[in-house]
């Protein structure tokens, strides 16, 4: 019962003594442990990132009213692997002019910038790597290393587009990051701390995404700006820049910068349960009840949390499969006098409310966090008609007769 | 020579190898990415200081903002000197002798004083640092003053920099 | 923590002195700034390492190393608009070149 209890240190403690049994000295025995511990977690990542191909095809397909991959497996599960092996065996084109080193170095570090992300991913209370003082930072960190790798790759191809995409790129998630880091210090507020498992265990009874329902909207879209995906998609817009920064990249390479976004997407669908969905937790108190004390189990809490996570990946595709693109001014333009307002006042809303309703009961303490939410909310989309009304009055005074059209065509 | 050493020698050897391509390669933009690599160097010997927090914040304002700038701003100007003439001045071994003659000298003071030969204590136990550097950050008896500076500083950048850059004005 | 305190102070002397080599040696603008890059984060070595090994649990060394963060950042955002701005109207960024106001 011992290995389903903690699996991890089980697992270790079982290692650890073969191989101190074959005469190896202790640090030697830590160190070949941490080796296998990091070898075991990419695998997992990586074997993940295959079944996400088949997810986001098979999605996506229901989405266009397709089938999707349906001939090769039961359910087309053996699709992926298909993909893979024609990745693998297309030529290796390294475009004239491009800089070698940097030009292989770009993929590299787009996959490595995602896989960091999950040494802090909490999988549950026993399955996890490290357990960061700072790890809500870490995720920000490691969203600077994947600017990196996207400038880098469009910089080295030698081409105009690339360069095009890369730059838009980068724009885009150096603006975004604003928001989202505004809106990271939310959980931390609440939760009372920076590491994911004391942000999990803080949510237990309540979710933060009922405490702080906006926080959780600007985090989506955020995070969905940082991945590059649809409506924010700008940096491989196809009917402008062909394919933007990884235009030039052709079989692996470019099967390693697609892997990344997969993953990406999933990673941030699980750091949305952690921080708002209570993520290997969060039953309301379920789990104190002694007939579902099973809840507690790593394995059980592993697979909730797989679950939550997937939930987020999926409502980052519905999102991507629905919305059109936006013109990047637009993109920029919402993000600075939009988002990061709104960030800003919800942040100061949080800080000022968690101390002053501390001494409520709890349910107080929810009904109030919940209702000023609501009431921001709805002075924003007050204040964003007003602003919308206006705006066609100045465009009806302009030219009266598009607008009389366009009344008319409504 | 214990585990903690080897990390740091590595940590070293790859911080100062990084810094002479900064100063000494030819191509600017392999220049600011080696700049990149030396910043990750002092990033992990920050994690080796227990200093967390900074080692994120160097990474995120580091590489995530001044090093992207850079490489901006490299990109902007390239037609420039892209790889035609010296980089460096002809009399570039004046700026190295004063170098060297600096780094020998601070060497002497260092390993002059003993003081400086000692090693670290444990972490006192149960002192959580970053709690510690956020009340120090914002209270008034610690830090407030230079905090609030600080950030008019960067405000006042923000503004400036805006105002530099943002071509024809007239 | 066996590492000397003398370890990290040497260290921090190399990179300056690298950092300040590139300064005095390169010509291009945007190089110099690299060099000073390479200088505040020797300091930033020196600050954290006194922290640690010092007083961990005043924050002194730290606040100063964050605020050098801050400087640095400041010093960048500017400097760099201004070899923009210096490029734009003079068309390089030779540090040599930019003379204007020298007589």
């Amino acid at each position: 019962m011992i290995f389903l209890n903690d699996p991890i240190n089980f697992i270790a403690g079982w290692m650890r003594g073969l191989l101190t049994g074959w005469g190896l000295s202790d640090a030697m025995t830590t160190v070949i442990i941490y080796f296998i511990g990091i070898t075991v977690l990419i695998v997992f990542a990586m074997v993940l990132d295959i079944l996400l191909v088949w997810v986001e095809r098979k999605v996506v397909a229901r989405f266009q009213d397709r089938i999707g991959p349906n001939r090769i497996g039961p359910f087309g599960l053996i699709q992926p692997f298909a993909d893979i092996i024609k990745l693998i065996i297309k030529e290796d084109i390294t475009p004239a002019g491009a800089d070698k080193l940097l030009y292989n170095l770009g993929p590299v570090l787009a996959i490595a910038s995602v896989i960091i992300l999950w040494a802090i991913l909490p999988l549950s209370e026993k399955i996890f790597d490290v357990d960061l003082n700072v790890a809500v930072l870490y995720l920000v960190a490691a969203g600077a290393l994947g600017t990196l790798s996207i400038i880098v790759g469009g910089w080295a191809s030698n081409n105009k587009y690339a360069l095009l995409g890369a730059f838009r790129m980068v724009a885009n998630m150096i603006s975004y990051e604003i928001p989202m880091v505004v809106v990271l210090l939310i959980p931390t507020i609440l939760a009372d701390s920076m590491s994911v498992q004391k942000i999990t265990q803080a949510q237990s009874g309540m979710w933060f995404a009922i405490l702080s329902p906006l926080a959780l909207i600007i985090f989506l879209i955020s995070a969905i700006a940082e991945l590059g995906r649809s409506p924010f998609d700008l940096n491989e817009a196809e009917s402008e820049i062909v394919a933007g920064f990884h235009i030039e990249y052709s079989g692996m390479k470019f099967g390693l910068f697609y892997a990344g976004e997969l993953l990406h997407a999933f990673t941030f669908g699980g750091f949305m349960a952690v921080l708002f969905f209570g993520g290997y937790g969060g039953f309301f108190g379920l789990e104190k009840i002694g007939f579902f004390s099973w809840l507690n189990n790593p394995f059980v809490q592993a697979v909730v949390f797989l679950a939550k996570a997937m939930f987020g990946y999926w409502v980052i595709m519905w999102i991507k499969y629905s919305m059109p693109r936006i013109r990047i001014d637009h993109m920029l333009a919402f993000n600075w006098k939009f988002l990061t307002p709104l960030a800003l006042v919800v942040l100061v809303n949080t800080a000022v409310l968690s101390k002053v309703l501390a001494g409520l009961p709890n349910w107080g303490y929810v009904l109030g966090m919940f209702f000023s939410n609501i009431v921001i909310g709805f002075i924003t989309v007050e204040i964003l008609r007003a602003y919308g009304r206006n705006q066609r009055k100045a465009e009806a005074k302009l030219s009266p007769q598009s607008a009389q059209n366009q009344e008319q065509a409504v | 020579m214990t585990a903690d050493q080897i990390i740091f020698l590595l940590c070293a050897a790859l911080i100062l190898g990084s810094a002479l391509m900064v100063v000494t390669t030819r191509k600017l933009i392999h220049a600011a990415l080696w700049l990149v690599a030396a910043l990750f160097g002092v990033a992990i010997l920050y994690a080796v200081l227990q200093a967390g927090f900074l080692a994120v914040v160097q990474v995120v304002v580091y590489i995530g903002a001044i090093a992207i700038l850079f490489i901006f701003a490299v990109m902007l100007t390239r037609r420039e000197m892209l790889d035609k003439g010296a980089q460096t001045r002809s009399n570039w071994w004046l700026p190295a002798l004063l170098g060297l003659l600096i780094l020998t000298g601070l060497v002497f003071l260092i390993i002059g004083q003993p003081a400086f030969g000692r090693t670290a204590a444990e972490m006192p136990a149960g002192v959580d640092t970053l709690r510690n550097l956020g009340t120090a950050l914002v209270s008034p008896d610690a830090f407030v003053l230079p905090f609030e500076v600080a950030s008019v500083l960067l405000l006042a950048a923000l503004v400036g920099a805006v105002y530099v850059a943002s071509g024809n004005k007239e | 923590m066996s590492i000397p305190l003398s370890w990290y102070l040497i260290l921090a002397a190399a990179l300056f002195s690298i950092g300040l080599f590139g300064v005095l040696s390169r010509k291009n603008a945007i190089a110099i700034l690299l060099g000073v890059e390479l200088m505040l984060n020797a300091v930033n070595v020196n600050l954290v390492a006194f922290w640690r090994y010092l007083d961990p649990a005043k924050m002194a060394g730290q606040v100063f190393a964050i605020i050098v963060f801050a400087v640095a950042a400041a010093e960048v955002a500017v400097g760099l608009a201004l070899i923009i701005s210096v490029y734009r109207r003079r068309k390089t960024v030779v540090a040599d070149e930019i003379d204007l106001m020298k007589w």
